[in-house]
């Protein structure tokens, strides 16, 4: 308990040493964090271009898509901005910097995560932010009881664990394979461009793999699915939809352990 | 024998040779990482299948959007998994290393090199997209061959006008992305242009969607701009939908776009080069 203190504590007083050294250069700041709103913006684009041509998609309407697409652009924009730079493992081992980390008084993890802290980022969440608001205003045939209206923010950040899950073990994996950081993408933003779209879409064998081996079918599907009263394509019970902070819970153990793995299995390049 | 030692002496012998030792280590320089590239092709092969899907789905509600039936459709989809690295659709690449060292001073080494800087980063970033043909673009094509049914050509003349096209639009890209990296004589900090360029060039070049679906007259804009040449116009190549005088078209459109943006590269480095003269004076 007392570690986690420390981690948090250090982890904190580095984003804000990064924090301050943005905003510096405030209006560079703000062109960059513009600059990543636009640059995710771009592919729901390609979902609104797409509905320009059509009216449903796989049987859901744009509504239902945006939906999909706020919740996890949201979730993956959050975990993104708290432990996107968690990748350069690879290359600090490959510079010989991880070395000095190991003797400074707070947790590896806690370090890495918050090194070069970009705040930029936010842009990300506010986009996903913006396309799950409109989402909800846009959506008819919803009834927005307690259960549905606590589902969205549940939903949103137990996605955000799942996917800083997979950060977190995408860094462990860096120990052994260092320069390999592009694998974590397939499940970040791969992950997050699949479940943008509906679960109808994908083969049954896709859909299988992302709820039972990667679970990313809990950072949105199945939550999503019961707010849009529709069956989950794999016929699961109806108590897995509100499974998402169990399996994040879950994640987050597992890559916990991965990482302490990783670590203890760590050899100095020596360089 | 006098002849051909004459000949290998050549200026313009000479030149090729420094070019071609210059690709070779773009080219080299990438097959090292190997586990990089082993990633580069997971992570573009399971963005083909989800984007794959996806085309699926929307040519079910519109067969023959764009002018594509479905299995051209998601031979485009893989064809632009297979280009994604070569030619740079995301618009990442070799000017982050060129603007890091105008930021620094270490360009003005380079200009006093007996190589030209714009010839000597092309040849570097040719060798590179060649290696990422070869290294990330077949498996990924391979393996949506096999799970999808796609309209490839059998005739070998396709393939290889496909290739020459290809090149072209790898042209088109670094000449584009060399704009990008001297902004950085003005700019010194390429962190904004870079994004915009990755923007531009994610929306343009049609990796996200064929250029043929975007409504209306975006459609038609986006298909003159130069972005066109890096994606849309070679996977249209393979899929045969220019003959004749439309393909000879196409590829002049490759070619003329590779021409002015080439040049306005030396017109830009010729006056970025008055600068640093300036600079270090």
């Amino acid at each position: 308990m007392a570690e986690l203190a420390a981690g948090v504590r250090g982890y904190g007083l580095i984003v804000a040493m990064w924090v301050r050294t943005t905003m510096t250069y405030r209006m560079s700041f703000a062109m960059t964090a513009l600059g990543n709103l636009l640059m995710t913006a771009a592919d729901f684009a390609a979902i609104a271009i797409m509905f320009s041509h059509t009216d449903v998609l796989g049987g859901f309407t744009f509504a239902e898509v945006a939906l999909l697409y706020g919740t996890t652009s949201t979730s993956l924009g959050l975990a993104d901005l708290l432990l996107g730079n968690l990748d350069r493992v690879g290359r600090r081992i490959r510079d010989g910097t991880m070395d000095t980390l190991l003797v400074r008084p707070v947790p590896v993890f806690a370090q890495i995560a918050a090194d070069r802290f970009a705040l930029r980022r936010i842009g990300r969440v506010l986009q996903g932010l913006i396309v799950l608001v409109w989402s909800l205003t846009a959506l008819d045939g919803v009834a927005w009881t307690p259960v549905p209206v606590l589902l969205v923010p549940v939903m949103v950040l137990s996605g955000a664990a799942i996917y800083g899950a997979v950060f977190a073990c995408g860094a462990a994996f860096q120990f052994w394979a260092t320069d390999a950081a592009e694998v974590q993408n397939s499940f970040t933003y791969g992950g997050s461009t699949l479940t943008q779209y509906p679960p109808t879409i994908f083969s049954k064998e896709l859909v299988r793999g992302v709820t039972f081996a990667v679970p990313l079918a809990f950072v949105n599907w199945l939550p999503a699915l019961h707010i849009l009263g529709r069956d989950d394509p794999l016929g699961l019970p109806g108590w897995v939809d509100f499974a998402s902070p169990l399996v994040a819970a879950a994640c987050c153990a597992l890559a916990g352990l991965a990482w302490r793995t990783g670590l203890r299995g760590y050899r100095s390049t020596g360089s | 024998m006098r002849g051909s030692e004459a000949l290998r002496d050549a200026p313009a012998v000479q030149a090729l040779r420094l070019y071609g030792l210059v690709a070779a280590g773009g080219f080299r320089r990438f097959s090292t990482y190997r586990a990089a590239t082993a990633a580069g092709v997971f992570t573009n092969t399971v963005f083909g299948f989800i984007l794959a899907y996806t085309f699926v789905a929307l040519w079910h509600e519109r067969p023959q959007l764009g002018g594509y039936d479905q299995a051209q459709a998601l031979t485009f989809v893989w064809i632009g998994q297979a280009l994604l690295a070569p030619a740079a659709l995301l618009g990442y690449g070799f000017q982050e290393d060129l603007q890091e060292r105008i930021r620094s001073g270490d360009v003005a080494v380079d200009l006093y090199r007996p190589a030209d800087l714009q010839l000597w980063w092309c040849a570097h970033d040719l060798g590179r997209a060649a290696f990422q043909l070869l290294g990330r673009g077949i498996v990924p094509m391979a393996v949506g061959a096999l799970a999808f049914e796609l309209a490839l050509p059998t005739a070998a003349h396709t393939w290889l006008l496909f290739l020459l096209s290809v090149t072209l639009g790898c042209l088109v890209s670094f000449a584009i992305r060399y704009l990008v990296g001297l902004t950085a004589f003005w700019l010194l900090d390429g962190q904004g242009i870079n994004l915009m360029n990755s923007l531009v060039a994610m929306l343009l070049s049609g990796t996200l969607l064929p250029l043929t679906v975007f409504p209306g007259a975006a459609g038609d804009i986006a298909q003159a701009l130069p972005w066109a040449a890096m994606l849309q116009v070679p996977a249209d190549v393979l899929l045969g939908r220019h003959t004749g005088a439309g393909l000879a078209g196409a590829l002049a459109f490759q070619v003329a776009w590779a021409v002015a943006l080439l040049a306005a590269g030396r017109a830009m480095q010729a006056l970025a080069t008055r600068k640093v003269v300036v600079q270090g004076g």
